[in-house]
């Protein structure tokens, strides 16, 4: 590890006083030490990123520093000051503002409303309603937002939303300004006018906390990086005095053998694969479209194949996925499993064909969080035989137990509830629910995404060994490195239709950028997918 | 060629506009209320005699004054996302504390008073109980329910009549015209709906009651002032529903333990049928305005009717419901 | 010790229970022969808990029903108003008839008041699933509109019935036990055993805690809640049938009146949550006993009955209130609590005077 990597080492000069300063910060939730003994400070006119996989504590100590939770031990101060927040409105009248990861805004009011309530202009006693109408009309101008302030928010798209909240923020003229993911639903333009409003908010001496999961954005926008990892502060780096992989090392803790031995293993059984050349298609869609979610799109799997789908994040892959999962119905095209023309109009459909697709919303389309994990496990397969036949207890039981160990699932017993799971472990009962319908398909939608490295170390693996047994999986990341190791073929896909269809014979991450950037020269392509 | 392209389009721009109004889960319902009013108006007009008139209107208001005020609390709650089954009962609480706090000789000031303050305090209770033990309206307000139709009880369970002077003289019409007449209640009641139009849509509170609906995580991760305004919610419709109870008993001058019964499912269907979603976050207090008149009017068509039994009110009651239900439906999920 | 005291408390049903021995506790000592149950000439049986179980049975029988609705995420305000139509079409029928005593007059009529009942849920399952309105405000229309169909099958009349088998249902024994208590048994039995048997009661709990997971499991959410529903209406008439027999008439404004409360009343206070999910059939039966016991013990307080009310609101507060996620957060903050001599312990801070 470098030098830095020492917290709060002395080689930085630090001339201006810290606007925050949280010192030896302790939260426990029930059974969970979510914070112990955390310093993390901020100064004004940065950009400061927070840095932590899954757990680490990042949103816990945003909640601490906003007001939602209340800190066991440690100190808070703002300006020089000790402060206790009881709540968000007190943090934000002290000039801490946020922007949560889910735009937190109200949709059934006005987005003027939404840049201003709280401050709104005030005229006989009341709200005045022309003048908020035209100061949030200012503030989404600064921001090259044109839309009629007076419309209803939820009318307007998710990336607007998000600037609207950005908006908000700025407007409460906030010496503290915090980003919780802000860019994970923005498409690589929408980035790139945020950085230049960041940019210009970090002239005006704000201090910036900045969260994101992308690593490029994260180099590009910020100055000092605070890493956290199980609720501990591993340490406070400048950004430019930080390597990436020493960055990764300190989010991770631990060396990634694991995965770089999978993925040597990966390319060594593709060219048995190659080998072998007679395939049977199972699944082909041709021209399958849904207005307003995709455009029409040709796409074959074959048995026991890999078929990754890259694209940037609204480029239309979990939309193509929910379509062949039955999720979503086709407005239009064809879809042929084992030559046989079929018309999916529900998840349970799609089952029946053999087709199952895991969401990728884990918490809200995913597990059933009050319902023990044998239940969870049996939900598809009992669903698909109906309420009237039950599986028999006993099967029940090895079904479970069967799953639990081949999956390595870690949990106390079967009737554990699936809500005290991990992330990674949930994401495996779910990978076992699937299984247990014996699927010909599986469509994976970031089945690796905010789980820890060894889970994503071990589904990795599992669907390889998966696909060698015949079966054809689907298989969508976010990780452009990820959809290399495991595909045998990339449909790359970009504003909603395929642009390519690629064989995966030794690819690298930079040939598939490429391509997803392909006549997109106007604007750069810089995201995290691609670190 | 300006020229002649302006007007088309000003149409067009009108057409569009007014499209979006309908179909906005905001302003559709309500418009359509309106319409709905100003058909059932004209058509009971061409059918009977004397029903196209100021004076069903003027009559309407006296009868349902007190449904008026009931309307205008339930709708902050259920804009706030809530719901408030305890209207009814504290109302009839209400008329029967006036009918036997006067009946032991208090002032009616000290009375109206009394009132105003013990239900409001209810309101203030079960709005603590809502926000600061978590729990669901429903059953916090089924609670209150129970407990101010049992204090009814208590206090008297037989009827009980008003003779106060004061009282009395606010039973009176108030003659406007040849055949037009009001009475105070009817201005109470108006009054209240100005000052609740005004609350909702000017002041912090009010806006803040629409974010409670919208969202509440929302809405505190904004900082606004959540519980502070979602315990005031119930004690507005406590209030309202003290004041309806005391307009109820200017209007019957009597104070009986079984009044209001299904009052909070007139309230509730007059709200609803005024365009306000029951999940909360949309809706205008003039519309449940509407909504009283709506269901006045099939009362009053039912009666002009004459040969219709009365049971059928309440099964157009539950069709209007159906239908406004299923258009706020549409609406709201084709924003969605 | 402290550990396995909190294990109890904590527990769903711990308060329900506590409140439950209290009442009845109350009873025994204001009524020395409180338990006793005696059995009478016609070998039947008597006392004041038989009473209970009697009374409480169309409670009872709804609120099972009311259960599986409520894991569903739903509620039925309807079952008050399908009281009084089952009610209604029960005796409308025996009246036309020309023989009221006959047995299968009698069958005739309750099983097309069940039938009528079920139409009706049916259209309630239709509204929640197919329009997918939300389940207070669907059945709130026939909640609205039920008693006006009420009366339309009773022309407004309160229809008075003269016909032994029919006032059997209310009112009579089997084996010694109060018709209705068995009905209300049978019923549980069967429900218990319908969901619990089979897989029905977990893929209610799925749809119940996330919908949209369990949709994407290929769970026919649909089919369930017209199920539930349907149960749920046709639960609604058995009770209906038995409060109109025990009333000998059918009163379409007043049978089941605010029942629909006392269902839920007795469901939230079983432990199951008004936002689904997990349900408890047993808790059911604990709320619904105490709801009955706790009219009972108005009675033999002395208390005038109609104040029975503002107890039901003691109940309803205080048992929510125990219940409530605050009060379990502070239970659990005083359960991890430092012991009072580690805070002792601690090396105390100066005192700073401003």
């Amino acid at each position: 590890m470098p030098d830095s990597a020492n917290p709060l080492a002395p080689t930085e000069a630090v001339t201006t006083a810290p606007v925050v300063e949280m010192t030896d910060i302790s939260i426990t939730f029930p059974g969970v030490k979510a914070l112990d003994g955390v310093d993390f400070r901020m100064f004004p006119g940065e950009v400061h990123s927070l840095m932590g996989e899954n757990g680490a504590g990042k949103s816990t100590l945003i909640k601490a520093l906003t007001g939602v939770y209340s800190i066991d031990s440690g100190e808070i101060r703002l300006g020089g000051e000790s402060v206790v927040f009881i709540n968000p409105a007190q943090a934000q009248a002290a000039g801490i503002s946020t922007v949560y990861q889910e735009v937190n805004l109200l949709g059934n009011l006005t987005v003027a409303e939404n840049v201003m309530l709280g401050r709104e202009p005030r005229r006989l006693g009341g709200i005045d309603w022309r003048a908020m109408r035209r100061r949030a009309k200012d503030v989404l101008e600064g921001l090259h937002l044109h839309i009629d302030p007076n419309s209803l928010l939820n009318s307007h798209s998710l990336a607007v939303q998000q600037l609207v909240a950005i908006a908000r923020a700025i407007d409460i003229q906030a010496k503290v300004l915090i980003l919780d993911e802000p860019t994970s639903s923005l498409d690589t333009e929408e980035v790139a006018e945020l950085f230049r409003v960041i940019r210009s908010l970090k002239e005006r001496g704000v201090a910036i906390l900045f969260v994101s999961h992308f690593l490029d954005q994260v180099y590009e926008i910020s100055d000092r990086l605070t890493v956290l990892r199980n609720g501990q502060l591993v340490g406070e780096y400048l950004t430019p005095e930080l390597l990436r992989i020493d960055l990764v090392q300190a989010m991770i803790g631990k060396e990634l053998t694991a995965l770089e031995d999978l993925g040597s293993r990966v390319h060594a059984t593709e060219k048995d694969e190659e080998a072998d050349a007679k395939t049977v298609t199972f699944l082909s869609a041709k021209g399958v479209t849904r207005k307003g979610s995709i455009a029409p799109i040709d796409i074959q799997v074959d048995a026991g194949e890999v078929v990754g789908l890259a694209g940037l994040l609204g480029s239309g892959r979990t939309e193509l996925a929910r379509l062949i999962g039955g999720v979503d119905r086709l407005d239009g095209g064809q879809l042929k499993v084992n030559g046989k023309v079929l018309k999916l109009r529900t998840p349970r459909q799609a089952i029946k064909h053999q087709i199952a697709y895991s969401s990728e919303n884990r918490r809200a389309e995913g597990i059933v969080d009050d319902l023990s994990v044998r239940d969870n496990i049996i939900l598809a397969l009992q669903a698909d035989r109906g309420w009237f036949r039950p599986i028999p207890r006993k099967r029940q039981d090895e079904l479970a137990a069967s799953y639990i160990e081949a999956l390595n699932i870690k949990t106390p017993n079967a009737d554990a509830l699936v809500r005290n799971l991990s992330g990674g472990n949930q994401q495996k009962v779910l990978l076992a629910r699937w299984l247990a319908v014996a699927p010909r398909l599986l469509i994976l939608d970031e089945p690796t995404r905010g789980i820890d490295v060894g889970a994503k170390a071990e589904i990795q693996k599992l669907v390889y060994s998966l696909a060698e047994n015949g079966l054809s999986v689907l298989f969508i990341s976010a990780e452009l490195e990820e959809v290399l190791r495991l595909s045998n073929r990339i449909v790359v896909l970009r504003d909603r239709r395929k642009v390519a269809d690629l064989v995966n014979d030794g690819l690298s991450v930079d040939d598939l950028l490429a391509v997803i950037a392909e006549g997109a020269a106007d604007s750069e392509i810089k995201t995290g997918a691609a670190s | 060629m300006t020229t002649i392209d302006a007007p088309q389009s000003r149409f067009a721009a009108v057409v569009s506009r007014t499209t979006d109004a309908f179909t906005s889960p905001k302003s559709g319902p309500v418009l359509v209320t309106g319409l709905l009013f100003i058909v059932m108006f004209v058509a009971g007009g061409v059918r009977y005699n004397g029903f196209f008139s100021a004076t069903t209107i003027l009559n309407l208001l006296v009868s349902y004054s007190y449904l008026l005020v009931l309307a205008i609390g339930m709708s902050f709650v259920i804009i706030s996302g809530g719901i408030d089954l305890s209207v009814g009962a504290v109302l009839a609480l209400s008329t029967i504390i006036a009918a036997r706090g006067l009946q032991v000789g208090l002032p009616p000031v000290v009375v109206i008073v009394l009132i105003l303050v013990s239900t409001s305090t209810l309101g203030l209770l079960v709005g603590l109980m809502i926000n600061v033990f978590q729990i669901q309206p429903f059953i916090a307000t089924l609670a209150a329910m129970f407990l101010a139709r049992g204090l009814c009880y208590i206090i008297a369970k037989e009827s009980i009549a008003i003779t106060d002077p004061f009282f009395t003289s606010m039973a009176q019409p108030i003659i406007l015209g040849p055949r037009l007449s009001i009475t105070a209640s009817v201005i109470i009641a108006l009054v209240a709906l100005v000052i609740a139009v005004w609350v909702l849509q000017y002041t912090r509170f009010g806006r803040t009651t629409y974010a409670i609906g919208g969202g509440e995580q929302s809405g505190t991760l904004m900082g606004l002032p959540i519980a502070r305004t979602k315990v005031l919610v119930y004690v507005i419709s406590g209030f309202c529903s003290g004041l309806a109870g005391l307009l109820y008993s200017f209007y019957t001058l009597s104070g009986y333990a079984l009044t209001g019964v299904g009052g909070e499912l007139d309230a509730i269907s007059a709200v609803v049928i005024g365009g306000t979603l029951l999940t909360g976050g949309y809706g205008f207090v003039l519309g449940s305005a509407l909504g009283v008149l709506v269901l006045g009017l099939i009362q009053t068509m039912i009666t002009f009717e004459g040969t219709l039994s009365s049971w059928w009110t309440k099964i157009f009651i539950g069709a209007l419901l159906l239908v406004f239900i299923v258009l706020q439906k549409v609406l709201t999920s084709r924003r969605a | 010790m402290k550990d396995i005291f909190f294990k109890v408390i904590g527990h769903r049903l711990f308060w329900p229970l506590v409140m439950l021995v209290v009442l009845i506790a109350i009873n025994v000592i204001n009524v020395p022969g409180f338990l006793s149950i005696t059995v009478n000439a016609e070998g039947n049986l008597f006392g004041s808990l038989i009473d209970i179980l009697r009374n409480g049975a169309p409670t009872l029988i709804i609120a099972v029903g009311m259960t599986l609705v409520i894991a569903t995420r739903g509620i039925d305000l309807s079952v008050g108003s399908l009281c009084a139509i089952a009610g209604a079409m029960a005796c409308s029928i025996i009246l036309t008839s020309p023989d009221p005593n006959n047995v299968g007059t009698v069958a005739v009529a309750v099983l097309v008041a069940l039938a009528l009942a079920l139409v009706l849920g049916l259209w309630n399952g239709m509204l929640v699933s197919v329009l997918g309105i939300q389940p207070i405000i669907a059945t709130l229309i026939l909640m609205t509109a039920g008693r006006g169909i009420a009366m339309l099958i009773t022309e407004g009349q309160i229809l008075t019935v003269q016909s032994t088998p029919f006032k059997f249902l209310g009112s009579g024994f089997i084996y010694g036990v109060p018709f209705a208590t068995v009905v209300a048994a049978v019923v549980l039995a069967l429900v218990a055993l319908l969901t619990r048997r089979t897989a029905l009661g977990m893929l209610i709990e799925s749809v119940g805690i996330n919908p949209e997971a369990s949709r994407q499991a290929g769970v026919r959410a649909r089919g369930l809640l017209f199920l539930v529903y349907g149960l749920c209406a046709l639960l609604a008439a058995v009770a209906g049938i038995i409060l109109t027999s025990n009333q000998t008439a059918a009163d379409a404004n007043n049978t089941g009146l605010f029942i629909e409360l006392d269902a839920i009343l007795a469901v939230v206070l079983g432990g199951t949550s008004l936002n689904g999910g997990r349900y408890s059939l047993t808790g059911t039966l604990v709320g619904a006993l105490v709801i009955q016991t706790l009219i009972t013990t108005v009675y033999t307080v002395g208390i005038p009955p109609i104040a029975t009310m503002v107890f039901k609101a003691a109940v309803v507060v205080a048992v929510t209130l125990l219940q409530s996620p605050t009060t379990n957060a502070a239970l659990e903050r005083w359960r991890s609590r430092p012991k009072p001599t580690k805070t002792s312990s601690r090396p105390s801070e100066p005192v700073v005077a401003r």
